[in-house]
């Protein structure tokens, strides 16, 4: 077990492409990480650089202390899990698992140990002998775990390995990981587009976009303190509305929408954005954050009419699609809450959540 | 109303069905007319051959009778061909020159392949097109060159030039067949084994040629076929008898002049069709599930 590090990071193809631009990140030892972003983002390049699968082209990478930027992949002492599971064919669950121990010379009885004591761990042990060809997706993502426990490495990488799984498959695996995490406590760093596994499974997120680190920071963190219009976006599921608004002092500071609503800025926050007066910015506001409205709102709550365009039962809460002004905003409200298309429906919206990010730097404020 | 719509998609969804048969039954036909035809024109030559090989040479030149059959069947020619020395000679010579194109092939083919499609360096992909391309060249146009550089090794008339010319001929499409396949190997099996531990003879070894085995055996079969079968380059550079090989030398052996001993011909065509029938019938699955994976894939 041991921390990473990467410093100055640079990966740059041939012609000049620079799949990741220099980035900085520290991670702890026994912490568990995921690099987080949209597809090109170089988060699955910055996880082969530190396996030593590509080539960096700038920067150096620390693993325990040491820099690796020249150590071959099998002498890094990581183990990887990968997203086609890459479980050799050829080999039964128990050879598969025990391959990296064979080359690594260990005696029969301690790769005998040390595969029963993982299998027992993933419950695969009725697996062993079977090939990889007739395993469920599911198991053979398991095996692969177990290829990767049984090294009992410095740091194990994850390069998306939910993404072949059906989502009801995905819950339980997300599970499963957190769980091995909890009972070998490695030092790990989980590669995912997937916002939601990001969130459940990280100690810390790092959302990469473009070649860049974003933001670090732990889940809700994030969530609710993105630092970019990128972040905000990104984190959370429907995503944040972002609405272009002008930032008014006419008795308290007020923030006007394109359609002449206009929202009292919440006391603890006129500080914040007292400077920015006068200024054409984008509010955010997660769909949360826009609700029916109810008797007793507390304070911040402002209100503000939505003409519904669609409705979008989902059983614990409902969907609600809404123009302001040409920009597609979505509420989420309670499901006895009527709500037709066409028809305007009061909404809730609590500024003491909302955001505000400058157009030029596209920071939250 | 809902019922009757119910009944009417149901007629629909039979109708529909039954078309289907039709047109199923109608390929079906269609395909057995079609192989029964290829079946006949190829196992035609074989059934004749086979026929003749077990004819006296009297049967044979007879002008009456039915020659698709055979009135009085006998070994003898097989008999006569298997006793002879210079006969052994030729299949012996024939076996290990082979077995040595085979091994040296599939070495060569194998490790150029693998170094093609997974070590990436600068220049690989136009190597893999060059090593395809030099396949194109017709060998016939090949001998002339080739016949002086084997004068200048001083090779000619000697078994072993076959063992330096027939993997110029084997080379290039094994090794072609074999960057197909590894080609279609996911390229996480080798980084999964990389950070395993492995090295890349490690990874070869352990991981590429049990995992590609089907199309090692296609390449294998094809590199046999070019040693086992050629009949220009040891027709061009093999005279004396004792080096032939089994194709020239059964020609050279029983063709006298005008004089064709028809029945050993036959049989000796018989024995020396029987290796690689034998391979073929075994191992046709993997060479059929080798070479689709070099063509939909390389």
């Amino acid at each position: 077990m041991a921390e990473v590090s990467l410093k100055k990071i640079v990966k740059e193809y041939e012609g000049g492409v620079q799949a990741v631009k220099g980035i900085d990140l520290d991670i702890a030892n026994h912490e568990f990480v995921v690099l987080v972003g949209p597809s090109g983002c170089g988060k699955s390049t910055t996880l082969r650089m530190i396996a030593g699968l590509e080539e960096i082209s700038d920067g150096e990478i620390w693993i325990g202390g040491d820099v690796v930027n020249d150590v071959p992949p099998r002498d890094r002492d990581i183990a990887m899990v990968f997203q086609n599971y890459a479980l050799y064919p050829h080999m039964s669950v128990f050879e598969n698992m025990a391959f990296g121990l064979k080359l690594r010379k260990f005696p029969k009885e301690e790769i005998r140990k040390r595969v029963d004591e993982a299998a027992r761990m993933l419950d695969i042990v009725p697996l062993l002998d079977r090939k990889p060809k007739a395993l469920s997706g599911g198991q053979r993502q398991r095996v692969a775990m177990g290829r990767a426990i049984v090294r009992n490495p410095k740091v194990f990488l994850f390069d998306e390995p939910l993404s072949n799984l059906d989502a009801k498959l995905r819950v339980q695996m997300r599970t499963e990981i957190k769980k091995v995490h909890q009972m070998v406590p490695t030092t790990t760093v989980y590669v995912t587009h997937d916002q939601v596994e990001a969130m459940t499974l990280a100690d810390r997120v790092v959302v990469m976009n473009q070649g860049i680190i974003e933001q670090v920071g732990a889940p809700q963190e994030l969530y609710h303190n993105p630092a970019t219009r990128f972040v905000a976006g990104f984190i959370g599921s429907p995503a944040m509305n972002f609405l272009p608004v002008q930032v008014l002092d006419e008795g308290g500071l007020k923030i006007q929408t394109a359609d002449g609503t206009r929202l009292a800025v919440p006391p603890q926050k006129v500080d914040r954005y007292g400077p920015h007066k006068g200024k054409r910015m984008t509010l955010g506001i997660r769909p949360e954050h826009l609700t029916e409205t109810r008797e007793n709102a507390k304070a911040g709550v402002q209100q503000m009419n939505a003409l519904v365009d669609v409705v979008e039962p989902m059983g614990m809460e409902t969907l609600v699609h809404f123009f302001v002004d040409g920009v597609a905003m979505c509420a989420r409200v309670d499901p006895l809450t009527i709500a037709r298309p066409g028809e305007i429906l009061p909404l809730a919206a609590d500024m003491n959540n909302m955001h505000l990010i400058d157009d030029q730097t596209h920071k939250v404020v | 109303m809902s019922a009757t719509t119910a009944d009417q998609a149901r007629a629909r969804a039979r109708n529909k069905s039954g078309s289907l048969r039709r047109q199923h039954q109608w390929a079906l036909w269609g395909s057995y007319t079609a192989l029964s035809a290829f079946v006949i024109m190829f196992l035609t030559p074989p059934f004749y051959m086979l026929m003749t090989s077990l004819k006296t040479s009297a049967e044979i030149s007879a002008e009456k009778g039915n020659p698709w059959i055979v009135q009085s069947p006998t070994i003898n020619n097989f008999v006569e061909l298997i006793t002879s020395p210079s006969f052994q000679r030729y299949f012996f010579n024939s076996a290990w020159v082979t077995t040595l194109v085979v091994i040296i092939s599939m070495s060569i083919a194998i490790l150029a392949a693998f170094s093609l499609s997974r070590m990436g360096f600068k220049g690989s992909q136009a190597i893999a097109t060059g090593v395809f391309l030099t396949y194109l060249v017709p060998p016939s146009l090949l001998f002339i060159p080739l016949f002086q550089i084997v004068g200048w090794l001083n090779l000619l008339d000697n078994t072993w030039v076959l063992v330096l010319l027939f993997p110029t001929l084997a080379v290039p499409f094994c090794t072609w067949i074999m960057i197909g396949y590894f080609g279609s190997i996911p390229k996480e099996l080798d980084e999964a084994a990389l950070i395993d531990g492995a090295s890349y003879m490690q990874i070869l070894f352990q991981i590429f040629i049990p995992v590609a085995l089907p199309g090692i055996i296609a390449a294998t079969i094809f590199a046999f076929t070019v040693g086992w079968g050629a009949f220009l380059y040891p027709l061009a550079f093999l005279y004396k008898g004792e080096q032939l090989v089994l194709t020239v030398g059964i020609v050279s052996e029983l063709i006298r002049g005008d004089v064709f001993a028809w029945g050993k011909i036959m049989a000796a065509c018989v024995i020396g069709a029987l290796p690689p029938i034998l391979i073929y019938t075994f191992l046709m699955d993997y060479y059929i599930a080798g070479l689709t994976a070099g063509a939909t894939k390389g």
